[in-house]
């Protein structure tokens, strides 16, 4: 038919965290805390040879009816720290940190990721996002200062200010001569001055050259505002939407706003989460998907969750009848704090109006309205049809590839490793074996716009 | 402050920080070592002192001498020999990665040492420490602390631009005092069975075992609980550098807020002194958990004394003019086997070796020292615990102050 080559498909996996996605009742669940559930996980995706392991954030715990949310896996541990001691358990796989930019300083997220990138000689990657979330902010000393229409000004400005410490040292300052005494070959290394709107420093910037220059950049974000602030400066960006209609039509649209920024297509990955089912027969594989998801969202968890765009207390309603015919209480004030999909029913009334008419032409009970409206993405059947339909969908530029999220820790990628990954490689769409040593070599992108001003003289 | 005469001479024997207790040992690393121009001693490996393997060499060094723990030294400014910015100078060590992600990265090739990464609180979360320092508790089983050291220099302040000036030296030490309150409540925000698992009622954690700490301060307020569970040590082990020249507030710190206080002191008689008013002063606050005080010497050791003291000689008269921060010893293992017990003596329960050149003066620790030390019945001859807790003989798994109902004497 054509005679395109094929697309090598990048992969990673998520290492599930907190929310209602992790089996934690199932017997195979093990601790979300102990280190040697991220070094299993770690270990399988590497021993697979993905490109990364991927770590998500939560900077308060989740509140719902002025509580604390109990149902869910709750406890992470601090991402800096968990991916420099993964670094010491893997020897290619990346490791990549969502790091919030509004309760950071750049200097020291900058040291931070320079020094993740030192220690792991070149796999690290930071997902960056941003909240003016004022309920996160009490935990901070700055509080939750940030006006919401500054969210991204700053967020911009966080990762540029961070780009010009990253370069304040350009790599051949470093002689470590002993004979002659010449530990830095040229003394203004790392010297730096912003002034920006959201910040205003100068010095030197303490950590050299990292090897793969700057870590990788994420960036999740669905508007038309984070689109932009991804194709403007990531290296990849973790998408949401992977059926291959929605996955093409996202696609597009960001790769081709990069022209504008005076990048290739190439430049940015798009790499949408996306869960999986696996069984002997996709029938069966079917059956299971089904029995997660009733795991998944039990009763209370469909209740909790409707109270999400209902905004008010639906504890005595039966999770196996039908939707309150009480209207959503809409205010300013959310039942639910610390959770970001609260923010996406910018219309409750309208919300419930559809899903009672969705319930209805289904007959669809709470609890399975909800399983319904929150399914996302997830690849059920064999690990052929598995493999098939990945393939597919980034052939026919859905996607890049996948940030893969299991259900169970710290075993759930197993099968996916044991199974669908050689059927990958068979295709010859998937690599055996590492090629590259650093991130950015498995990702095949360079280090973007660099300024090597100091290289020449 | 306290009228209470000092009577710590007669200490239980049951008490870690007595100096008829088990002698405890540490060694402070930074770059090549404590001398400027430790890099250029043979063996020195400059260029690699931005790896994980140099780093994993040198802990690894220290743990095969049955150390107690490590100090990983850092920073938010490049090094300077000035306190007005960096010196420039293209001769020295300069630059330096994250101490605690350093010393994550090498938790997981140690079995037993002890991992204290240094920050600064002047600069840093008090919330992003607590759960850094939790999870590096969890990541090393139990190994973790952490050393508070604050900054008053006005060239660190610009990287941040978060005041218009540096607080006052007092007001530095009094924001480190609350730093340390907040990171321990978090550490404490948490009950130990918090997580439940509760299938049959569908609860992951019980959530009236999960505590707002609810802190406010002159300088910064945290609500809380922390996002990660208590760390297996409970209270991972804080230290701070109580040196008489940084006042009042630098002593009050180490006696208020610290597990460990390296005391800084030209000679054993102002050992005693720092060593008295420190405990005092910490008696005076009320029952608190034992205080280690450690003494600091920068050292230089060769098996013949006089080639110790050429040696530093040499490495002076490349450096050009520098002051060191503690005590400096040359000699032989044996002559600072002589000096530690003296200065034990006079209060101290342990001690922080600092090598002048890592490459030489920590082998001459952990296979001269330390043998010595052995010797004379003064040292483990073995791992005696798994957590640095209980390492230094502190209780290993403290309780937990929301667990039971609020009582006297919950200060620290």
């Amino acid at each position: 038919m054509s005679t395109k080559p094929l697309k090598q498909i990048h992969l990673a996996a998520h290492f599930p965290g907190v929310n209602n996605t992790t089996v934690w009742g199932d017997p195979a669940a093990g601790s979300h805390i102990d280190f040697d559930s991220f070094t299993h996980f770690a270990r399988t995706a590497e021993r697979a040879k993905f490109d990364f392991l991927f770590l998500a954030e939560g900077l308060r715990l989740r509140e719902q009816g002025g509580r604390i949310y109990d149902l869910d896996v709750v406890g992470r541990p601090d991402t800096f720290t968990v991916l420099a001691a993964l670094a010491a358990v893997t020897e290619r796989l990346g490791l990549t940190g969502t790091i919030n930019s509004t309760f950071n300083e750049p200097y020291e997220v900058a040291r931070q990721f320079a020094s993740l990138d030192h220690l792991s000689e070149g796999r690290a990657a930071w997902n960056v996002v941003t909240s003016w979330d004022a309920f996160t902010g009490e935990n901070f000393r700055r509080g939750g200062f940030l006006p919401r229409e500054e969210r991204y000004s700053r967020a911009r400005e966080f990762l540029s200010t961070a780009n010009e410490l990253f370069d304040s040292w350009n790599g051949s300052e470093i002689a470590a001569d002993a004979a002659t005494g010449t530990f830095l070959r040229d003394a203004r290394a790392g010297a730096f001055a912003h002034r920006g709107q959201h910040f205003d420093i100068e010095g030197h910037f303490n950590v050299p050259r990292s090897p793969q220059g700057r870590p990788v950049i994420f960036q999740a974000g669905d508007s038309d505002e984070g689109r932009e602030f991804a194709a403007s400066g990531a290296d990849a960006i973790f998408g949401r939407h992977a059926t291959l209609d929605e996955g093409r039509a996202f696609y597009s649209d960001v790769k081709r706003r990069l022209a504008s920024y005076g990048r290739t297509p190439d430049q940015l990955k798009i790499l949408p989460a996306a869960t999986f089912v696996l069984g002997d027969t996709d029938a069966e594989a079917h059956e299971n998907a089904h029995e997660i998801r009733r795991l998944q969202v039990s009763g209370q968890t469909a209740i909790t969750y409707l109270e999400h765009v209902w905004n008010r207390d639906l504890s005595s309603y039966d999770p196996d009848g039908p939707l309150p015919d009480v209207d959503p209480e809409v205010g300013e004030n959310t039942i639910a704090l610390g959770r970001a999909s609260v923010r996406q029913f910018r219309d409750p009334l309208a919300t419930a109006r559809e899903w009672r008419e969705l319930a209805e032409a289904k007959n669809l009970s709470i609890r399975e309205l909800v399983i319904a409206t929150t399914a996302r993405q997830t690849f059920i059947g064999t690990a052929a049809t598995v493999a098939e339909s990945i393939d597919s969908l980034v052939q026919q530029d859905a996607a890049d590839g996948f940030i893969l999220v299991p259900h169970l820790t710290p075993g759930g990628l197993d099968v996916f490793a044991d199974t669908v990954v050689p059927l990958l490689q068979e295709r010859g769409v998937f690599r055996s074996e590492y090629e590259g040593t650093t991130l950015r070599d498995h990702l095949g992108i360079s280090v973007p716009g660099v300024d090597r001003k100091a290289a020449a003289s | 402050m306290s009228a209470s005469p000092s009577p710590s001479d007669a200490p239980s024997p049951s008490d870690p920080t007595s100096s008829s207790a088990p002698l405890h040992l540490a060694v402070a690393l930074d770059g090549a070592g404590g001398h400027p121009a430790a890099w250029r001693e043979p063996g020195a490996r400059p260029e690699a002192v931005f790896t994980a393997r140099y780093w994993a060499d040198a802990v690894a060094e220290a743990e095969a001498g049955l150390l107690d723990f490590v100090t990983l030294d850092d920073g938010l400014v490049l090094q300077s020999t000035s306190t007005d910015g960096p010196d420039g100078r293209t001769d020295l060590v300069r630059g330096r990665l994250d101490a605690v992600l350093t010393a994550a990265r090498i938790a997981p090739l140690t079995r037993h040492i002890g991992l204290i990464p240094s920050v600064t609180t002047t600069h840093t979360e008090p919330f992003h420490i607590s759960k850094a320092v939790a999870t590096l508790d969890h990541v090393s089983r139990g190994r973790a602390g952490v050393h508070v050291q604050v900054s008053g220099l006005s060239y660190e302040e610009r990287h941040f631009g978060r005041r218009a000036a540096p607080l006052s030296g007092a007001e530095l030490y009094e924001e480190a005092a609350d730093h340390v309150e907040v990171i321990r409540r978090l550490w404490d925000s948490w009950e130990d069975d918090a997580e439940i698992r509760d299938v049959a009622t569908g609860r992951f954690i019980d959530r009236d075992k999960l505590h707002y700490i609810d802190f406010e301060g002159r300088h910064f307020s945290v609500r809380g609980p922390s996002i990660i569970p208590r760390p297996p040590q409970g209270r991972p082990v804080v230290s701070a550098v109580g040196a008489a020249a940084d006042g009042e507030a630098a002593h009050r710190l180490v006696a208020l807020s610290a597990d460990i206080g390296y005391v800084r002191a030209r000679d054993t008689g102002e050992v005693a002194a720092a060593v008295a008013a420190i405990r005092r002063a910490r008696e005076a606050a009320g029952p608190a958990e034992p205080l280690h005080l450690f003494g600091e010497l920068t050292v230089y050791l060769d098996e013949d004394g006089p080639a110790a003291t050429a040696r530093k000689e040499r490495l002076d008269a490349l450096a050009g003019h520098y002051e060191d921060d503690s005590e400096v010893f040359t000699g032989t293992p044996a002559q600072l086997a002589d000096l530690l017990v003296e200065r034990r003596a006079a209060g101290l329960s342990g001690f922080r070796l600092r090598p002048g050149v890592n490459a030489h003066d920590l082998p001459a620790v952990t296979r001269g020292l330390v043998p010595e030390l052995q010797r004379r019945g003064l040292f483990r001859t073995a791992y005696e615990a798994d957590t640095l807790r209980g390492l230094l003989g502190l209780d290993p798994h403290p309780a937990n102050r929301y667990a039971t109902p609020p009582s006297a004497g919950t200060a620290a």
